[in-house]
C-alpha cells in the first residue's frame, strides 16, 4: 500500500478572482474587468483530462472549489467541471464537493444553480459578526447580508460552513465571547475560526511594518481568545478538530482531513499545488500564479504545472508530521517512520508529555488542548 | 645613500578624523609619487576595514622625493597614523622613528582630546612640531580662533601654523617647504656599528614577514646578516626596500633612512617592535632603548555559534595573529559555550575589526562574550595572579584583595554638554582630577576604572552629547577596590559566559539591567525561565519571562505542505543562531546586548 492511501484522494480546483482584494489576504486572488468563462471552463477541463491519465481509476472521494472567489464562476462552469469529474474518476458514495463563497446578495443568487451542477456543501467567508470590524477587514458585505445569504445557503446545501477571523483591530476578550455566542448558535455543524495573521506583500503587512495597524491584541490576549475559542466551542459541541476548524462529529471537512492525514490531490488551477504518488515516487506539483500565464500554459502547451518536484522520504515525512499534528487525532509515529527511515525525537516527545504538551497512546502522539496553541514550538522540537 | 641634510622625517598626527590621511594624498599628489591613475582618497588606508569605516587602523610610511624650493631634492618619510585611542600604540612607536610631526587640527573643530595627547607624545619624543590647520575651505572653519586655542589649550606657538584644505590642495606646497626648512634633519654617524631601530612588521601572503626600520648608524645592504639585539636571531637580508607605497628595492640604507627588508622570518611574533639591529659581525653592543609592546587590555572569549566551525576558528585566529601582534589569543573552555579562544585587544574597536574580520573573511559566526580587562588577584598566600576572565575566578577564601586597571581620561567637550558628561562620568566611579576651559570648551580629567570605560562609555559618551565630545585615556595604575563576581542563572543554572566582575555598590543595579535586558533577549520558551543575579550563593536580582502562550499557524493554506515545511527550516535555522544552555536556548547577540548600559 502506498502511503498516500492512508490519507485519502481528493480534487483541488482554483479559482483565482474576486470583487475586491481584502487587505489581510495572501491567497492567490486577483481583481479583473471581466473574465472569459468560457476560455477558463476549456483549460480546467483540459487539465482534468490530463490528470486523469496519470490517476484514473482512484476513487475521489472530495472536490474542492477555493479561491480566490469561487461563488463569482457561472453555475454552468461548475456543472460542466463536476460533468467531467465525474466521467473521469469513480467517486465515493458521500463525494463531497465543496465551494467557497462570499456572502455577496449576487454571489448568493447562484447557489441554487450550484446545488444543481453537485456541489454539496458550502464554505462561507463571513470573517465577523459586527459592521465595524467588517469595514475595517475590507470586506464587501454587511452582517446582514451574510446571514441572509447564509439562510440561502443553508436551504439549498445540505452541509454549510462558515469562515470567520478573530484577535482583530480593537478586538477585547469580551467582544470575541459575545461574538462566538452568535457563530455557536448560528452554525450547522462546522466552523472555521482563524486568528487574524499579518502577512507580508499584503496592505496589512505594509501599515503593520510601518508602525500602523494599532490595537491589535497582544499574544497574550489572543492566546486567551484562543482558549475561550475552544472553550465555547466544546460546551456547544462543536470541537476543534484541527488547530483552527471546529465541527460535530463526522461533520468535518473532508477535503482538508485528506491535506492533513496527507493523502494525495490533485491541484488544478493558478497557483494551485497538489501532491502525486507516481509508481511510489511522491512528487509535489504546483502551477504558475499569474492567472494568465496559467492560461496561455494550458492553452498553448496543454498542461498548466510548473515543473514537479520529486519529494525525498524524509520530506513526505516532515510534510506529513507537519500537517497531521494540526490535527486533534494527531499522526502515526510508525507512518513517520516508515517515511523518515528514522523515528522522531522521542527524548523530546517525552520532555513535552511531561509538560503536558503531548499526549500519547501506543502509536499515535497528538498535541494536547494546551499544545496545539504552541504547536510550531513543539515541531522545532521533535523534527530533527 | 642619501645625504643626512636632505633628509625629513615625520608623523602626521591629529584627533580622529581631522584629516591626516587626506593630507599625505595631497603631499604623494603633488610630488608625483604615485601616477595620477593609481591614486585614490585615503590610499595609504588599504585594509578593506579601513576603507569600509573611513578610519585609519596601522600607520604606514611612504618615502617621498622633493624638489624643494632651494634647488635641491629632499627625501621625505612620511608616517600616517591612526587617530583613533585603541591605536594610540601605533602613534607613540612611530614617532620614535622620525624627528617632526606635522600636527593637523580641523579648522571646524578645534582642539580635541587626541590632539592633545599627541602633542604630548610628540614633545616627549623630542619632536619639532608643525602646526596645520586643515578644512579650512569649510564654511564653518575658524582659523584664527582655533590658533589662539592651540596657543591656549597646547601652550605651543601657533603663530606660523598653515591654513590648509587637504580637500582641494589648497597649502600643500607651503606645508611642503615648511617639512623642509621647519624640521630638523636626522642625526646619525655612517662609519658607525650598524644601529637600526625595528619599527614595525607585518605579514605579506606572498614576502612572508616584512621588517620596517629607521636606521640610526651605520649602513644596511641586501645580503648582510643581521642579528636582533633583543631575540639574538640572526637573519640573511633577501630584499631591501623602500615604500613609495609600492616597494621599491635600493641597494642600502644609511642613517637616518627608513625602509624595509624581508629575511626568511616566519612570524610577525618572531619580530620585537622597538628591537635594535646590527650587524651579526662587527656589531653594535649599545642597543636603543627599546620601548614597551603593545599590551591588550580588554579580553573577551570568541566562540563559534556552530561548536563544529572550532577548528576554522583556530585557523582563522592563526592566520591573523599573524599580521596583529598586538592582539593574543589562547584556548578557552567554557561550560556553556564548549571550545574557544580567550582574546586580548588593544580597546574595544580593536575587538570589534578582529571579530569582523574573522566573521567576514574566513565566514565565521562568533559568539562573543562579555569584554572584561585583567585584574590583579592578591592571594591570602602572597602570590598574585592575573585574573583575564571572571569565569576563572577562585574561591574567595583564597583572595585577599582584588585590583583593578584605573586610567587617566581627558575628555573635551563643549560647556553646554559638561553636566552630563561628569554625570556619565561619576555614574561609572570616576574620581574628578581636573576642570578647565578654553572658551566654550571644557577640559575634564578623570581618573576612572578601566572596567566602567571598556565596554559602551565611548558610545555613551558621544550620545550624551551628541557627538560633540572627544576622549583620550592611558592606564595609569592598579588599585585596590571592593570588587566582586557577579554570575548569571538562567532558569537555575548559571552561564559562566555571562558572569562579570562588578564593583559591590554598583552590582545591584548592573544585576538588575542584565537580567531585564536578558528577559527580552530570549525569547519565550514552552515554560517559564526564572533569570537571575548572584554574587556567591546570594541572589540580588531577578526576572521571570513568561512561558511561550502561542505559537501557532492559523491558516491552513490548503494543499500547500512546500510552505509549512519552508517555514519550519526558516524557523530552525533561526534556532542555530541560538545557544543551548540546559534547556534554554539563548541567542548569539544576547551575550554582548546583555551588557550595554542604557544609563
Ligand atoms: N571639506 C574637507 N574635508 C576634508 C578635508 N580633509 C579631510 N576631509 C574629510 O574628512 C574626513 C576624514 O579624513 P581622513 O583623512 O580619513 O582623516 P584621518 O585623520 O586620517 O582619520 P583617522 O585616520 O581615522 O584618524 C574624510 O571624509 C575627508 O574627506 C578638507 O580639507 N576639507
Ligand atoms: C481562501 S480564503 C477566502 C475565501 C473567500 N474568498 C472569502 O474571502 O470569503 C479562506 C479563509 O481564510 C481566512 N483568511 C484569509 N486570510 C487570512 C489572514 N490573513 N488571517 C487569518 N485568516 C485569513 C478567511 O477566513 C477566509 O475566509
Ligand atoms: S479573503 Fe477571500 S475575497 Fe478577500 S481577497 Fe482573499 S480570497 Fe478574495
Ligand atoms: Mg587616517
Amino acid at each position: 500500500m502506498d502511503d498516500w492511501q492512508q490519507g485519502g484522494f481528493g480534487l483541488y480546483l482554483h479559482w483565482p478572482f474576486c470583487a475586491s482584494k481584502c487587505p489581510y489576504c495572501d491567497f492567490n486572488s486577483h481583481v479583473v474587468a471581466s473574465v472569459d468563462q468560457a476560455a477558463w471552463r476549456d483549460a480546467y477541463l483540459s487539465e482534468l483530462r490530463r490528470s486523469a491519465v496519470e490517476t484514473g481509476g482512484r476513487v475521489l472521494s472530495s472536490v474542492f472549489f477555493g479561491g480566490g472567489t469561487p461563488s463569482l464562476m457561472q453555475p454552468d462552469l461548475v456543472a460542466a467541471i463536476l460533468d467531467e469529474v465525474r466521467r473521469l474518476w469513480p467517486r465515493a458514495n458521500d463525494l463531497e464537493v465543496t465551494l467557497e463563497a462570499n456572502p455577496n446578495s449576487v454571489d448568493s443568487g447562484r447557489f441554487r444553480g450550484y446545488s444543481a451542477a453537485g456541489v454539496n456543501r458550502i464554505s462561507m467567508g463571513i470573517q465577523a459578526l459586527n459592521d465595524e470590524d467588517l469595514r475595517r477587514l475590507g470586506r464587501l458585505h454587511s452582517v446582514a447580508e451574510a446571514r441572509r445569504a447564509f439562510d440561502i445557503a443553508r436551504d439549498c446545501f445540505g452541509r454549510v460552513s462558515f469562515d470567520l477571523i478573530y484577535a482583530r483591530q480593537h478586538q477585547a476578550l469580551d467582544d470575541w465571547r459575545r461574538e462566538l455566542a452568535e457563530a455557536a448558535a448560528m452554525a450547522v455543524d462546522h466552523l472555521s475560526l482563524y486568528q487574524l495573521t499579518i502577512e507580508d506583500g499584503t496592505a496589512f503587512g505594509a501599515r503593520h511594518a510601518a508602525g500602523g495597524l494599532k490595537g491589535l491584541p497582544e499574544d497574550d490576549i489572543a492566546a486567551d481568545m484562543y482558549e475561550l475559542t475552544q472553550e465555547v466551542l466544546d460546551t456547544a459541541g462543536m470541537p476543534a478538530y484541527e488547530v483552527s476548524n471546529h465541527a460535530r462529529d463526522g461533520a468535518e471537512s473532508r477535503h482538508n482531513v485528506i491535506y492533513w492525514r496527507y493523502g494525495d490531490y490533485i491541484g488544478i488551477g493558478p497557483g494551485a499545488h497538489g501532491r502525486l504518488t507516481l509508481a511510489g515516487q511522491r512528487f509535489a506539483t504546483e502551477a504558475p500564479r499569474s492567472p494568465q500565464m496559467w492560461l496561455d500554459s494550458v492553452q498553448k502547451r496543454g498542461n498548466g504545472e510548473l515543473p514537479r518536484t520529486a519529494l525525498s522520504g524524509e520530506d513526505c515525512a516532515t510534510e506529513y508530521i507537519l500537517m497531521a499534528m494540526r490535527l486533534r487525532e494527531g499522526a502515526d509515529l510508525r507512518r513517520y517512520e516508515a517515511l523518515a527511515g528514522k523515528p522522531l525525537d522521542m527524548e523530546a516527545i517525552r520532555r513535552l508529555e511531561d509538560m503536558g504538551l503531548l499526549g500519547r497512546s501506543r502509536d499515535r502522539i497528538a498535541a494536547t488542548a494546551s499544545g496545539r496553541i504552541v504547536l510550531n514550538a513543539i515541531l522545532r522540537e521533535i523534527v530533527a | 645613500m642619501t645625504e643626512l641634510s636632505q633628509i625629513r622625517n615625520f608623523s602626521i598626527v591629529a584627533h580622529i578624523d581631522h584629516g591626516k590621511s587626506t593630507l599625505a594624498d595631497r603631499l604623494i599628489q603633488l610630488t608625483g609619487t604615485v601616477a595620477e591613475r593609481e591614486m585614490k582618497a585615503q590610499l595609504l588606508d588599504s585594509m578593506d576595514i579601513e576603507r569600509e569605516r573611513g578610519i585609519t587602523i596601522k600607520a604606514n610610511t611612504v618615502r617621498i622625493d622633493y624638489p624643494a624650493k632651494d634647488g635641491k631634492t629632499y627625501v621625505l618619510n612620511l608616517i600616517d597614523t591612526p587617530g583613533h585611542v585603541d591605536f594610540g600604540y601605533e602613534v607613540s612607536r612611530s614617532m620614535r622613528a622620525v624627528e617632526g610631526s606635522l600636527l593637523v587640527v580641523d579648522a571646524t573643530q578645534g582642539v580635541e582630546a587626541q590632539t592633545l595627547a599627541n602633542v604630548y607624545q610628540a614633545i616627549d619624543a623630542d619632536h619639532e612640531i608643525v602646526p596645520v590647520l586643515n578644512k579650512i575651505d569649510l564654511p564653518a572653519a575658524e582659523p584664527d580662533q582655533v590658533k589662539a586655542q592651540i596657543e591656549d589649550v597646547i601652550g605651543i606657538d601657533a603663530s606660523e601654523a598653515i591654513p590648509i584644505s587637504a580637500k582641494t590642495g589648497l597649502g600643500i606646497p607651503e606645508v611642503l617647504e615648511a617639512i623642509v626648512h621647519k624640521l630638523p634633519a636626522p642625526k646619525g654617524d655612517r662609519t658607525a656599528p650598524l644601529k637600526a631601530m625595528l619599527v614595525d612588521s607585518w605579514y605579506d601572503s606572498y614576502l612572508g614577514v616584512v621588517v620596517m626600520i629607521r636606521v640610526m648608524d651605520g649602513v644596511i645592504r641586501k645580503g648582510d646578516r643581521i642579528k636582533m639585539m633583543q631575540t639574538g636571531a640572526v637573519y640573511g637580508i633577501d630584499k631591501l626596500s623602500v615604500l613609495k607605497p609600492k616597494m621599491v628595492d635600493i641597494a642600502e640604507l644609511g642613517p637616518g633612512e627608513i625602509g624595509v627588508f624581508t629575511a626568511s622570518i616566519k612570524q610577525v611574533r618572531d619580530t620585537r617592535v622597538g628591537d635594535t639591529i646590527t650587524h651579526e659581525k662587527r656589531g653594535t653592543d649599545k642597543a636603543l632603548p627599546g620601548f614597551k609592546p603593545a599590551q591588550p587590555v580588554v579580553f573577551c572569549g570568541l566562540f563559534p555559534v556552530d561548536a563544529n566551525d572550532f577548528e576554522a576558528l583556530r585557523d582563522a585566529i592563526e592566520k591573523l595573529a599573524l599580521n596583529d601582534a598586538s592582539f593574543s589569543y589562547e584556548m578557552e573552555t567554557s561550560a556553556a559555550l564548549g571550545f574557544g579562544f580567550r582574546c586580548g585587544f588593544l580597546g574595544l574597536l580593536h575587538l570589534e575589526v578582529i571579530r569582523d574580520r574573522l566573521e567576514r573573511e574566513y565566514d565565521l559566526d562568533l559568539i562573543t562574550t562579555a569584554p572584561s580587562v585583567v585584574f590583579h588577584l592578591h592571594m591570602k598566600d602572597g602570590e598574585v595572579r592575573d585574573l583575564h576572565n571572571p569565569a576563572d575566578m577562585p574561591d574567595l577564601t583564597y583572595i585577599d584583595h582584588i585590583e583593578e586597571p584605573r586610567i587617566k581620561a581627558t575628555i573635551m567637550v563643549p560647556d553646554d554638554y559638561l553636566g552630563d558628561v561628569l554625570k556619565l562620568c561619576q555614574d561609572r566611579r570616576g574620581i574628578q582630577m581636573d576642570l578647565t576651559y578654553a572658551g566654550s570648551r571644557a577640559m575634564v580629567v578623570y581618573d576612572l576604572p578601566l572596567a566602567e570605560v571598556v565596554f559602551d562609555f565611548y558610545d555613551r559618551l558621544k550620545s550624551v552629547t551628541k557627538g560633540y565630545a572627544s576622549f583620550d585615556y592611558q592606564i595609569s595604575e592598579y588599585r585596590e577596590d571592593t570588587l566582586v563576581k557577579m554570575s548569571i542563572l538562567v532558569n537555575d543554572e548559571p552561564v559562566d559566559a555571562l558572569s562579570i566582575m562588578v564593583h559591590r555598590d554598583r552590582a545591584e543595579s548592573r544585576g538588575r539591567m542584565m537580567c531585564e535586558k536578558l528577559k527580552d533577549l530570549i525569547p519565550r520558551h514552552m515554560f517559564k525561565i526564572p533569570i537571575q543575579a548572584a554574587i556567591g550563593g546570594r541572589v540580588i536580582a531577578r526576572e521571570t519571562i513568561a512561558a511561550l502562550r502561542k505559537d501557532v499557524t492559523a491558516k491552513c493554506y490548503g494543499g500547500d505542505a512546500t510552505r509549512k515545511r519552508k517555514l519550519l527550516d526558516k524557523q530552525k535555522a533561526g534556532k542555530k543562531k541560538m545557544r543551548q544552555f540546559g534547556k534554554v536556548e539563548i541567542p548569539q547577540s544576547a551575550f554582548i546586548s546583555a551588557l550595554k548600559m542604557d544609563g
